[in-house]
């Protein structure tokens, strides 16, 4: 195997479980995959079917009620260093954009002139080197985002981990981190788990798709896109791609319509 | 193409960061400040004209320019500046053991959950009682001089100190704790890149209220069982019948508030450049 130590993870049998004034929630019931190094993963699920409580649990943040998260590293899940993009940014509101896109690093032990440095670069593509030194309460909602995802991107995680990163982007912007996103993981063998609302995106990025459900969540379908990167236009393909959207739509549709009559 | 629209986008958005630097002009008068200048300067003039006019009575209501004078007499003769600097000096040393060890405890306890459990009902029997109450209490311990002095000051300003430090510990958002495990942070480092930077507006919220507080009490003190500072010299100018100089030590003791309240929004804001209201 190139690259020396093998990166995959593999979930059993998870269980979580929150306990709230209203008796328990059961935000993940018995979710059992896993994935490859260097594989792309992408996830989607109604709201509220446990994909945020999924990515914490991997990144180590909080325990499973039962079941086990094992890395094929050997190291356990606080060992594994993982980067988490957050769904809600989670930026630091006393620390510049530099600050925060270096906080990993910073974490790391890089000595500050070094990171400060790596975060240009990384600052630099998603043009918004004018605001390096801006706090995040004078940026957009969709600049926090690039921010947060670029403090994983610099922290170089071996496993990366991202939740819904691109939900307040525009479109250009989308499609230019995601080709960044796509590039890093190609150059650098990472494994990425990535959860979306987007079906095209979900299908365009990954190279399995987990469809989830909610109440308790689960994993109800997992999609293996059989066409390689980069998507050639051509009709053949379009066509499979095509079907393989419109079957995820479906199932989705199903999810959402119960999870809607479901009373709270 | 997809580099033209983000060059496109970049040139846009430093426009947008420009204006969002752009500050208010801070070196024209504004117009309310004519109103505030009226309010104050007009009952002063009708002040002045009754007393000399034998209106009211000069001896508890000594005209402004008596009292100007008065002011330059003690401020030459160093009167004044003794008086006010014993004060200040208690202020400065209470406000600073206070605040100190309310600081300490307050991130303590905001961190630690059990140590908030057991500490928290002694807190809110102790908070309630006036700290001037306990000053007899306080000089059988330390004695009638200079400590149990400052030491009354130090317990009023801790209380403060102390609740505000631990409200801002715990309104520090769980995220932020979550993305510093997530990079492996050291507990130093959550310590000063997420807790003490997380709770610093409100750490100097305290402050500030504990500055007051610690103010009042010496002026409190100092009116009760001291010789020196500026509530003696109230006390003395009082008891002697020299109004003007009762008159002269109170606006002293009414601009050090003022001063020492502005001094310390100015650090709050230079502390605090992540916050854009400026809270009053
Ligand atoms: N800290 C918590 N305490 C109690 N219940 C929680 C907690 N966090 C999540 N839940 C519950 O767990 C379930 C899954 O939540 P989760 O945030 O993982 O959903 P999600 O799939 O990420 O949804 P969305 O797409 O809207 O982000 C929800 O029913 C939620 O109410
Ligand atoms: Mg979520």
């Amino acid at each position: 195997m190139i690259g020396g130590s093998n990166l995959g993870l593999t979930c059993q049998h998870l269980c979580k479980t929150y306990p709230t004034r209203n008796g328990l929630i059961t935000a993940l019931d018995d979710i059992t995959f896993s994935v490859k190094e260097h594989e792309f993963v992408s996830i989607v699920g109604p709201s509220g079917c446990g994909k945020t409580t999924l990515l914490k649990l991997i990144a180590g943040l909080s325990k499973p009620t039962s079941g086990q998260i094992i890395f094929n590293s050997g190291l356990s899940r606080h060992q594994q260093r993982t980067a988490l993009v957050f769904q809600e940014h989670g930026l630091f509101p006393w620390m510049t954009v530099l600050d925060n896109v270096a906080f990993g690093l910073e974490m790391y032990g890089m000595p500050k002139r070094d990171r400060r440095d790596l975060a240009m670069t990384f600052i630099e593509k998603v043009g918004l080197v004018s605001f390096a030194n801006n706090y995040p309460h004078e940026l957009s909602v969709g600049m926090c985002q690039r921010v947060g995802i670029l403090r994983a991107f610099a922290a170089d995680p071996q496993i990366l981990l991202m939740d819904e990163p691109f939900g307040s982007l525009d479109a250009q912007t989308k499609q230019v981190l995601r080709q960044e996103l796509l590039r890093i993981w190609r150059e650098n063998k990472k494994l990425i788990l990535f959860v979306t609302h987007d079906i095209d995106e979900a299908v365009l990025l990954g190279d399995r798709v987990l469809v989830m459900s909610g109440h308790p969540g689960h994993i109800r379908e997992e999609i293996q896109i059989p066409i390689h990167r980069p998507h050639d236009p051509i009709s053949e393909q379009q066509l499979e791609l095509t079907e393989i959207k419109w079957h995820i739509w479906k199932i989705l549709e199903e999810e959402v319509l119960k999870s809607l009559q479901m009373p709270s | 193409m997809a580099y033209l629209e983000d060059t496109r986008r970049r040139s846009a958005e430093k426009l947008t960061n420009a204006q969002l630097k752009e500050t208010p002009d801070r070196s024209s008068i504004r117009p309310e400040w004519w109103g505030t200048a009226i309010i104050i300067i007009a009952p002063l003039v009708i002040w002045e004209v009754l007393a000399r006019s034998g209106k009211i009575s000069s001896l508890f209501f000594p005209a402004p320019s008596v009292i100007f004078l008065t002011s330059i007499q003690l401020i030459t003769s160093g009167k004044l500046s003794i008086h006010l600097g014993i004060t200040l000096w208690r202020v400065f040393i209470g406000f600073f053991l206070g605040g100190i060890s309310g600081l300490m405890l307050g991130l303590a306890m905001g961190w630690s959950r059990p140590l908030r459990m057991v500490i928290d009902p002694l807190i809110a029997a102790a908070h309630p009682v006036p700290k001037i109450a306990i000053l007899p209490l306080i000089m059988i311990f330390f004695g009638i001089g200079e400590s149990s002095k400052i030491v009354v000051i130090a317990v009023a300003t801790f209380f403060p100190m102390l609740i505000n430090t631990v409200t801002g510990v715990r309104q520090i958002n769980p995220i932020h704790f979550e993305v510093a495990e997530n990079y492996g942070a050291s507990l130093n480092k959550i310590l000063t890149r997420v807790i003490l930077p997380g709770s610093l507006p409100m750490v100097l919220t305290g402050a500030r209220l504990a500055l007051n507080i610690a103010l009042l009490l010496a002026i409190a003190v100092e009116l009760v069982s001291a010789q020196e500072g500026l509530g003696a010299m109230i006390w003395l100018a009082w008891q002697t019948l020299r109004t003007e100089e009762l008159y002269v030590s109170l606006f002293v003791t009414a601009a050090l508030g003022m001063i020492l309240n502005f001094l310390l929004q100015r650090i709050t804001l230079y502390l605090v450049p992540w916050q854009t209201e400026q809270k009053i």
